[in-house]
Parts: C-alpha cells; sequence; structure tokens
C-alpha cells in the first residue's frame, strides 16, 4: 500500500535514474542513515561495537568491493584475504612513518597502495578466466602473506612479527587504540562504510557498471561493441582492490589493533567474503551488507542462543556453531541460489502490488 | 561484375546511393590448412543495403567477423571511409563507427533491456571515474543525455513497454529487437546485421523487414546483412554479394544474382559428371 510506484511520476531522466525510484524505498533508506547516524552512536558499547557492528561494518567494504570484482565484473578473486593484509600493511607504515598526517588520510591511502597491488595481480586477468584466474589469485593470496611474514621492514623489525596500531586521534577524539571510545571508532568506520557503498552505487549503475558488467555477461560481445576488455578488468581489479585495501586497513587499526598476518589475512579470510558476497547475492550492494550481515550475526546469535539461552558448555556450542552455520549455507543456496538479494528484490516485486495482487 | 560510377548510383526504387563506405580488396581468410575465404573483394557504398549470402559454410560469417575486426585476414585490405584500416582490436573497430548483431543473440543477460541499450553508447561516454563515482558533473550530465539517444532509438524500435525487464525473462523476437536497438544506439555509419531474421516466424519478420528498411530510410545508415530467407533478401537489398566455398560467385542487384547461372548451381547442385 505505501511500497507503490503508481503516482510517482518521473518527470527527466535524471529522477528516473536515481538509486531509490521509489518514495517509500528512499524514506527508508534516509531512515537507516538517520539511526546509524544519530541513534546507534549514543547507544554502543563495547560488547555490542567488537562483536556486532565493527565486524559488520567493515566486512561490508570488503564484500562491496570483492562483488565489484566478482559479481559485477565476473572476474573470480581468491586473494581477498591477501588484499586487505596489503591495506592493513600499508596503513601500518604509514601510520608509523607519519605520525602526523590524519589515520583519515592514511586508510585511504592504503586503499591506492591495494589498489596498485590489485592491478598488478589482476594482468593475468586478460589471459585467464573462471576457475583458472581464481587459482592465479590464490597465488596472490598466498604469496602476499608470507611476503609480510618474511621481510621485516613490513613490520618494522618488531621481535614478535606482529603490528600494532598506535594511537591516533581525529578532531581531538582518539579513535585508534585499545583506549579510544566505542563511539568514535563505530562513527569512523560508519562514515567510511556509506560513502564506499554510495561510491559503488554510483560505479555500478553507470557507464562503467555497464562495462563491467558486459563483460561478466559476454566478454566477446562487449568487445564488438566497443569495450576495451583490459581496461574494463583492470579499472573492476583496481576499484575493487581499493575498498578491500579499505577494509584491511580499518580491520587492522580500528578493530583489531594488533595483527598477526597469516592468522588474521589467511585463506580463511579470502572465503568468508565470498561466501558473503555470494549468501548476499552476487552483483548487488544491497547483497553485499546482506551477506556481511548473515555471516556477522549468526554466529554471535547462535551462541547467544547456544549458551546464554540453554546453557550448554562452549566449546560444545562453539563446535556445533560450525555445523549449524555450514548448513544454513548450503541449505539457503539449495532454496536461493541468487542470495538474499534476490530474497529482497522478491519481496519487494509482491510488495508493489500487495494487498491487490490483480 | 557489374561496374559502377564512384560517385554512387540510383536503385530502382529511386534512392540515392553515394559512394564506397567500405572496400574489401582481395581479402584471404585461413584458419591452419582451411581456407574460409579465398581472394575475395567487394565495396559497401554509403546509404545501401548490402546482402551477402551463400550456402551454409560459405563464409559469410567470417566475412563479417573480418569487417567487425574479430579475424584479421592474411592477405588483403580492408579501406574503410577512404582510408586503409590498420589491423584494429574489434574494440577500435567499433569506436570507428561499425556497430553489429550476432546470429546467436549476444545480448548481456544480466542486465536490463534499457541498459542493454545504453551499452551500445558506451563509446560517447567519457567521464572520468572520478565523476561518475560521485554521480556529478560530467559523468551526471552524460547519463541523461545518452539516455535521451536511447529513448529514440527504444520509440523507434516499439520496445517501450520493456525497457526495464530484465533480458533474461525475453521471448526470442523480441531478444532479436533488443540487439538491433543496442546496435542502432551507437549511431553506426555501417551497420552488420548477421543473420537478423533467423529463427523468426512470418510476422516476426515481416517487422523485423520493417525495422531494417526504416533504420535505412530514416537514419541514412548503411547496412550490410547476411541472411538465408532469399525473399527477404530479395526484397530487402539494393546489391548481394553470394559466397560459396569461401569465393565470390556472383555481385550485383538482386535481378542479376538471380539469373546469375553460377548462382543457381551453388544454390540447386549440378551435377558432376
Amino acid at each position: 500500500m505505501l511500497y507503490r510506484e503508481a503516482g510517482d511520476f518521473k518527470k527527466t531522466y535524471a529522477e528516473d535514474n536515481q538509486t531509490f525510484p521509489i518514495k517509500f524505498d528512499r524514506w527508508r533508506y534516509y531512515a537507516v542513515l538517520l539511526v546509524a547516524f544519530l541513534v546507534v552512536p549514543f547507544m554502543v558499547n563495547d560488547y555490542w561495537l567488537n562483536a556486532v557492528l565493527l565486524p559488520f561494518l567493515i566486512y561490508a567494504i570488503a564484500a562491496i568491493g570483492l562483488n565489484i570484482l566478482v559479481g559485477y565484473c565476473g572476474q573470480v578473486s581468491l586473494g581477498t584475504g591477501g588484499f586487505m593484509a596489503v591495506g592493513a600493511y600499508a596503513v601500518y607504515k604509514l601510520m608509523t612513518s607519519f605520525p602526523e598526517v590524519s589515520l583519515f588520510i592514511h586508510v585511504i591511502l592504503a586503499g591506492a597502495i591495494t589498489a596498485v597491488v590489485g592491478v598488478l595481480f589482476g594482468l593475468p586477468s586478460l589471459r585467464i578466466k573462471g576457475f583458472y584466474l581464481a587459482v592465479a589469485t590464490l597465488a596472490a593470496q598466498f604469496f602476499l602473506v608470507w611476503l609480510f611474514n618474511k621481510v621485516p621492514w613490513f613490520y618494522n623489525y618488531s621481535a614478535s612479527g606482529q603490528i600494532n596500531a598506535p594511537d591516533r586521534t581525529l578532531f581531538g577524539q582518539l579513535i585508534s587504540g585499545p583506549s579510544a571510545d566505542a563511539w568514535a571508532k563505530y562513527m569512523f568506520c560508519l562514515v567510511f562504510t556509506v560513502v564506499v557503498a554510495i561510491v559503488a552505487r554510483n560505479l555500478t549503475r553507470g557507464a562503467q557498471g555497464r562495462q563491467w558488467m558486459a563483460i561478466r555477461d559476454m566478454d566477446i560481445a562487449a568487445e564488438i561493441i566497443g569495450v576495451d576488455p583490459l581496461k574494463a578488468k583492470l579499472t573492476a581489479f583496481a576499484v575493487s582492490s581499493f575498498f578491500i585495501g579499505i577494509s584491511g586497513a580499518l580491520f587492522f587499526s580500528i578493530y583489531l589493533g594488533a595483527v598477526e598476518v597469516g592468522e588474521v589475512f589467511g585463506i580463511t579470510k579470502s572465503f568468508l567474503v565470498l561466501f558473503m558476497i555470494i549468501i548476499g547475492g552476487l552483483g548487488s550492494i544491497f547483497g553485499s551488507f546482506a551477506g556481511a550481515a548473515f555471516l556477522v550475526l549468526m554466529p554471535v546469535f547462535l551462541k547467544n542462543v547456544l549458551v546464554g539461552g540453554l546453557g550448554w558448555p562452549t566449546d560444545l556450542a562453539a563446535h556445533l556453531e560450525f555445523m549449524i552455520v555450514g548448513a544454513l549455507i548450503v541449505t539457503f543456496l539449495i532454496l536461493e541460489p541468487h542470495g538474499l538479494a534476490q530474497l529482497w528484490r522478491v519481496a519487494k516485486e509482491k510488495l508493489r502490488l500487495w494487498p491487490f495482487p490483480h | 561484375m557489374n561496374a559502377l560510377s564512384p560517385e554512387g548510383y540510383v536503385t530502382a526504387d529511386g534512392r540515392k546511393i553515394g559512394g564506397q563506405l567500405m572496400e574489401m580488396k582481395n581479402i584471404t581468410l585461413r584458419f591452419g590448412g582451411v581456407k574460409a575465404i579465398t581472394d575475395i573483394s567487394f565495396d559497401i557504398r554509403e546509404g545501401e543495403i548490402r546482402a551477402i549470402i551463400g550456402p551454409n559454410g560459405a563464409g559469410k560469417s567470417s566475412m563479417l567477423n573480418v569487417i567487425s575486426g574479430f579475424y584479421v585476414p592474411q592477405e588483403g585490405e580492408v579501406w574503410f571511409r577512404g582510408a586503409r584500416r590498420p589491423q584494429m582490436k574489434p574494440y577500435e573497430v567499433a569506436q570507428q563507427g561499425i556497430a553489429r548483431t550476432f546470429q546467436n543473440i549476444a545480448l548481456f543477460e544480466g542486465m536490463s533491456v534499457l541498459d542493454n541499450v545504453m551499452t551500445g553508447r558506451l563509446n560517447n561516454m567519457n567521464a572520468n571515474i572520478f565523476s561518475q563515482a560521485i554521480w556529478k558533473g560530467r559523468a551526471e550530465r552524460e547519463e541523461v543525455l545518452n539516455r535521451e539517444v536511447v529513448e529514440k532509438v527504444i520509440d523507434f524500435l516499439e520496445i517501450q513497454s520493456i525497457r526495464k525487464t530484465p533480458v533474461a525473462r525475453l521471448p526470442y523476437g523480441l531478444k532479436k529487437r533488443v540487439e538491433l536497438a543496442r546496435a542502432l544506439a551507437a549511431e553506426p555509419k555501417l551497420l552488420l546485421l548477421d543473420e537478423p531474421m533467423a529463427g523468426m516466424n512470418v510476422e516476426e519478420k515481416e517487422d523485423m523487414s520493417r525495422f531494417i528498411l526504416d533504420v535505412n530510410d530514416e537514419f541514412g545508415t548503411t547496412i550490410a546483412l547476411i541472411e538465408h530467407d532469399m525473399g527477404v533478401v530479395m526484397d530487402l537489398s539494393d546489391r548481394v554479394v553470394v559466397m560459396d566455398y569461401g569465393k565470390k560467385i556472383g555481385d550485383g542487384t538482386p535481378d542479376e544474382v538471380r539469373n546469375n547461372q553460377d548462382v543457381i548451381d551453388a544454390y540447386l547442385g549440378v551435377s558432376h559428371d
């Protein structure tokens, strides 16, 4: 009833091109932003921040980045963990080398450095496709992790081989390090997540996005109508790695604070982010958020139910949690192979007609 | 062979045809030991509807692929708009103003009709990635300007009602039409159609014929097409090239070709005794 396009007339093409063409959607979007920026910061505590909010926001950035590459441009990548590590180590080197520069700028620069690395590892995509490209990016994953372990310059010759985020302030407020306030960390990540989502949406709905999707759907036809495959694929790698680098930088500097590269940015991280976009929906920005939320919230939820609700021992619950999440993923993919985003689309199409379907 | 004046000629129905838009000179294309095209020369003139016909395996599609830059011939020259075309990538050929459709539909199945047709405008969209990222300035302007061109094509081909439909949901005949729309959106100087009527029923064929004639008439687009339906070819085209086993066996107006003994032999077969 509320959710409808009838009566909402578009008078210009610009109006028809907007992200949320339906009025109700637009208001819902503003409402979510309002709550995220003005309500949550006053309610957030350390548990919620570290268990739910920060991982959700940061993984959402990584998922958006990977979705651009895999979902929009059709180039399979298993190097996400490695690229996140590049972002983390880049931001660490920048933070320690130029302490007077704002962390905000460092995070963006870390993204840019990751973009360059991503383009380098994206070069094979011009020759190889599908599973073979996946294997080539897997090489990136292992090589990068090995590199950050092997060369002491990257971890500033620290004895433990770990990197630790120093305390940094933004507008006089401490945002990194163990003593930073929950709301400040949250706001810092939220700004990045929202901007990344908007930029990703703008890129994918315009000319660049059409080039990527053309390459994904039929690369030969794309080339015949005038898409330069080299440029299209490498921009996808660059933009995707830029976002993944930002998420890696935030993951290290804001969320964890200390990182041992093999543990945090190993192959499991690559798979986790890939599962997020598959469950959320390939080729959808909303799907990236939904997938990140699903895989971040589900273990927390199960733990609360099993340990808190049923009183099971934590080790049993931890093992069962793995099994249940795995089973859920399998069931879910059988029932809806196009992910949560597709469920959302179907629901919206039904809502348009509700309650008078004829 | 017919000799035409370099300035052009006038067709039977009184349309004026201009000079050479494209000329193929002694094209030979080999795949290993197989000769797909042997020493073929012909030209396409400005404003003309030029058909390439021939039995299966004659090399028609290979010829189209040579024109669109997808195959590189071992011998021969391709001249386009009065200049010899150097070896080019397919996307560079597209940027020169040659658009095409495919025998097996090659639409982008994951995108809506509108987005598919908008891809035809990619050569006219040059906003840099930063402008696109914030959706301001040049990117926003180009999106609207090119949308206007695309909407004209959509009106022209009468596919307004399906503009927001995902292509994967469309029936075959409509997909063919959307593919034509995508090629037309590029406002090409030369439009290549690879079997535009394959697998269509009579009504759809009539619609498609009408669109082809209208495109040629209203936009003055030069069209080169491959088609198996002889009735359609003879009705639509101004001049016909006939190929068989990679060789050119006939070239001329539909009437000339129809009465050419080699062509009749190729289509009906002759006894070799």
